[in-house]
């Protein structure tokens, strides 16, 4: 059993269990070519979530707040990002790729900086005052939540409102019977990239190294001379930008938005957060991708599963490991 | 005598409960000075106040000629005072490089300095790319040292170094702060007065958060009287 | 914010605390004689409600306020209350068996999701916790909506409740027969269900009102202070904030039981929303947390804004219908925007809420 354990170790150990949901669902669902669409749509809609959820987490780690009031930048991203696609018109629809990717780059961009720029204001005016208070902060957060709700449903109303995809992402990739949609193959792409810049900043750059040092111990870091409220800023700004990009990007992904897009994605959002561990993007990584193969097999498989089937996988976790897979290690 | 530090009736409240009621000291400029006392007494509570960690009430803290009482911790941290903590404060989760560089101001290493630290402790060099969690409790307080000296600092407050380790460990300990007290000013918290005794030039005794004694190390040493009346509990403790 | 130096001065007259009691005393008062006061069905459609949310906000106040334990899950054990009576009385047709059986059933799924909840999260951080019952709230409404052969999803469901709560059941007739006419209100089913809403509103509260004078009470109390001495104490505290988050998800169940015998309709949105639960925070916060009587407070608040707030809010719309964005700020519609802002200011400066701030508590960690 020892033998069993250190081997499973050895070759990733809890990094595993995507791998082995993956093929659990192989065998379950019989055809390749099912297997291998909804596999794509799994990853991508973990890499979405993960954009989502690794700043909620880092935020957590870093500034023990948790910040209700994340999924307001999740509806904000979506709803500015789908403004600017439709006031760019045809530069979203024409043929010109280099114009799509553009538009594309505008919206995404758009929305990442104001989550950027309502962290600031969010972390300034909402949650500063109350930071090591955690019954305030909660309450804060979700007051602060109700308000910003509440600001989008004046600004673009209840109804749906769609979401112009660019044409370049429209359309899919065939090869023998699997179709792969292209913009899952990019939010894919995209979410690995900025987990991949994520990791590099974190374990390569100075603020990086604060960072994790300020997870495990900000009394320290401060007695060591760093402004360790900076930090929070940066961090917090970083983390709702993330968030924005990953509301625009799901935007993009489903089509149709609502004001509920937020609370919705939210949920996904916490329970990847609680699985993988509060604190490490890592930990938020793999949570994602197991809630979105997770997510996509059971829609699959037993439809009407689908949302309970992640809030069992979350109830097996924390009976298996009460802080997660891959928590932050803490001072 | 010409003081680094001097805390003058310093006040300090830890939510409702009073700690240190007036605590007055003067740290001289170069060599060990020693706080000692028995748990409890406010020796923690102390440090963690010239820190800025906790806010004195009422008094004032002066390092040099700045008043810090009321400045952040950074700030004190960057005028040239290392802290380290009774729990030393390591990161296990960063390599005893990451540590290490983390103290440094610009991320960059003095090549002539680390070479220096890693001869007094080198453990760390064995040890550099290990991340810190593994390393047994003697070599993470030798690692908080390290990190508290691998840049020129001109105070040095460390909390009970000697807890919890071995004698041997002890004694290579007694010899690296000999070392370091050359270059810089260290103000020690001890419980452990033969360790104290060995390094210390002068002493101060603290009880109830107040100073109830103050004077050289040596004649306090030669007072077995005066140790017995001042020290009976943490002597008792640690023979 | 941490408190504040004990200044006060020994033993002030506790003017506000009298006045907090002659409030909450008058609520009552108004309650127990609403049908009489407000004969017109919408206030006792009102009084109804506000009566079975003082419970569930009491309940609430349980753990917020006296344990500090923040769950999202409140609504949920409400929901199972109300939607098992429902079921119930659907399946059995109306009768009080029915509400017994589907009652209890509710409730006893409540305690049993409360002690699997509480054994598996409680352990951990508050924070954690938090988001573990945001989930399973979630997970619940979800399923409510989609199990609609059960449930009647979205829709919600209908159904007959006990003849004696009918309003055609003439409780009391007058000389030609016809329903009698005490003081404007009319002796029908009606007024039984109300009074059945009431008496059973009034008997849980009183039992909570001892359960937080109880030792548990204090014990809660000395956890959410500081649970490390707690602890040290030999306090088991897992057990004990486990022990009250299925106290609180019971009652919070039997308030769910009323809200379905007095509704004759269960949906989402009148037992399962995360409208529910905002509403909850925002009553037991602007109430006074720790308080009990905060609760009625809150309540009546709450009750009475959303009614004169969207008055207001209409004034101010129309007032300002040539200006940009902000009639559509002040549209009726967007009332939670302003109790939001409301919410926050007094979370940041009255922490204590109406009851907590007039009694002179200091602020609650």
């Amino acid at each position: 059993m020892t033998n069993l354990s250190t081997l499973l170790a050895r070759f990733g150990g809890v990094n595993l269990l995507p791998v082995a949901l993956a093929l659990l669902a192989f065998v379950l669902i019989g055809q390749p070519s099912s297997w291998v669409t909804l596999t794509v749509a799994g990853l991508a809609m973990g890499m979405m979530i993960f954009l989502m959820a690794s700043g909620l987490s880092l935020i957590f780690g870093l500034m023990d707040v948790l910040n209700f009031g994340h999924s307001a930048f999740v509806s904000f991203g979506a709803f500015v990002a789908t403004s600017v696609l439709a006031s760019l018109g045809s530069w979203v629809t024409g043929g010109s790729a280099a114009l799509n990717a553009l538009a594309l780059l505008a919206a995404v961009g758009a929305a990442t900086a104001f989550g950027a720029v309502g962290g600031w204001f969010f972390e300034r005016v909402i949650v500063k005052p109350v930071y090591k208070d955690h019954l305030r902060q909660i309450l804060i957060t979700m007051g602060a939540l109700i308000v910003a709700e509440q600001l989008i449903l004046a600004v673009w109303g209840g109804a749906p409102v769609a979401v112009p995809r660019p044409a370049f992402l429209t359309g899919s990739i065939v090869v023998g019977d699997v179709a792969v949609e292209t913009y899952r193959i990019f939010a894919f792409a995209l979410g690995l990239a900025v987990y991949l810049v994520m990791h590099h900043a974190l374990n390569r750059t100075r603020i990086g190294l604060l960072i994790r040092a300020g997870v495990e111990n900000r009394e320290m870091v401060e007695a060591l001379g760093f402004r360790i409220d900076r930090l929070f800023v940066a961090v917090f700004m970083a983390g709702s930008a993330l968030a924005a990009m990953g509301g625009a990007m799901w935007a993009g992904y489903q089509g149709l938005i609502t004001p509920a897009i937020g609370p919705e994605m939210m949920i996904l959002v916490f329970i990847v957060v609680i699985i993988g561990g509060l604190g490490s993007i890592q930990g938020s990584l793999l949570g994602a991708v197991l809630v979105g193969l997770l997510a996509n097999y059971v829609a699959f498989l037993a439809p009407k599963l689908s949302l309970a089937s992640n809030m069992l996988l979350m109830m097996a976790i924390l009976l298996w490991r009460p802080y997660g897979l891959r928590p932050a290690i803490k001072g | 005598m010409n003081a680094i530090l001097r805390l003058d009736d310093v006040h300090t409240d830890i939510g409702q409960y009073r700690v240190l009621h007036g605590i007055s000291l003067d740290v001289p400029e170069g060599g060990v000075h020693v706080l000692l006392g028995r748990n409890g007494a406010g020796k923690t509570t102390t440090l963690r106040t010239i820190m800025g960690l906790w806010r004195a009430r009422k008094g004032a803290i002066v390092f040099r000629h700045h008043d810090i009482t009321h400045i952040r911790t950074p700030d004190i941290a960057r005028l040239g005072i290392a802290y380290v903590p009774e729990n030393m404060g390591i990161f296990g989760g960063l390599t005893v490089e990451e540590n290490m560089r983390l103290a440094t101001a610009t991320g960059k290493f003095d090549p002539a300095r680390l070479k220096r630290v890693l001869a007094l402790f080198p453990a760390m060099e064995k040890f550099w790319t290990r991340q810190a969690f593994a390393l047994s409790g003697g070599q993470k307080q030798m690692l908080a040292i390290s990190r508290a000296i691998i840049e020129r600092r001109d105070l040095i407050l460390i909390d009970e170094p000697t807890k919890g380790l071995a004698p041997a460990i002890i004694r290579a300990m007694i010899d690296a702060f000999r070392e370091i007290a050359t270059e810089t000013t260290i103000l020690l918290v001890e419980q452990n007065f033969l360790f104290a005794r060995s390094l210390g030039s002068t002493v101060a005794v603290i009880d109830d958060g107040r100073i109830i004694h103050r004077g050289g190390m040596a004649e306090l040493a030669a007072d077995e009287a005066l140790q017995t009346r001042l020290l009976s509990l943490s002597l008792a403790a640690h023979q | 914010m941490t408190g504040d130096l004990p200044s006060a001065p020994p033993r002030r007259i506790p003017a506000g605390r009298l006045a907090v009691y002659a409030i909450v005393g008058s609520i009552g008062l108004a309650l127990m004689f609403a049908p009489f006061l407000f004969p017109d069905l919408r206030a006792q459609e009102v009084a109804a409600r506000i009566c079975v949310f003082i419970v569930l906000v009491a309940s609430y106040d349980l753990l917020i306020g006296y344990t500090g334990i923040v769950s999202f899950a409140h609504t949920m054990f409400f929901g199972l209350g109300a939607y098992g009576t429902a079921t119930a009385l659907k399946a059995m047709g109306p009768g009080f068996d029915a509400i017994l059986i589907g009652g209890g059933a509710g409730v006893v799924a409540a305690l049993v999701l409360a002690a699997l909840i509480g054994l598996l999260s409680l352990r951990v951080k508050a924070i954690f916790f938090a988001m573990v019952t945001l989930a399973a709230a979630s997970v619940m409404l979800v399923l409510a909506s989609q199990l609609s052969d059960l449930t009647g999803g979205e829709d919600g469901m209908t159904y007959e409740v006990p003849r004696l709560f009918s309003a055609a059941t003439k409780l009391l007739t007058d000389a030609d027969g016809k329903t009698l006419r005490l003081f404007g209100a009319a002796m029908n089913g009606k007024i039984a269900a109300y009074y059945f809403v009431f008496f059973s509103s009034l008997v849980l509260f009183v039992l909570m009102l001892r359960i937080v004078g109880s030792p548990l009470g204090t014990v809660l109390m000395a956890i959410r202070e500081n649970e490390m001495r707690a602890e040290a104490i030999g306090y088991r505290v897992v057990a004990y904030r486990t022990a009250i988050f299925c106290i609180a998800a019971v009652i919070a169940a039997l308030a769910g039981v009323l809200r379905a015998v007095w509704l004759k309709y269960v949906g989402p949105d009148v037992a399962l929303s995360f409208a529910i639960m905002i509403d909850l925070l925002l009553m037991v916060v602007i109430g006074g947390m720790g308080t009990m009587v905060g609760a009625v407070i809150g309540v009546v608040v709450m009750s009475l804004a959303q009614f004169y707030l969207k008055d207001l809010m209409e004034v101010g719309a129309a007032a300002t219908a040539d200006l940009p964005l902000l009639p559509d700020l002040l549209n009726p519609d967007r009332w939670l925007l302003w109790l939001g802002l409301l919410f926050i200011l007094l979370v940041y400066f009255f922490p204590a809420g109406i009851a907590g701030t007039l009694m002179g508590k200091g602020t609650r960690k």
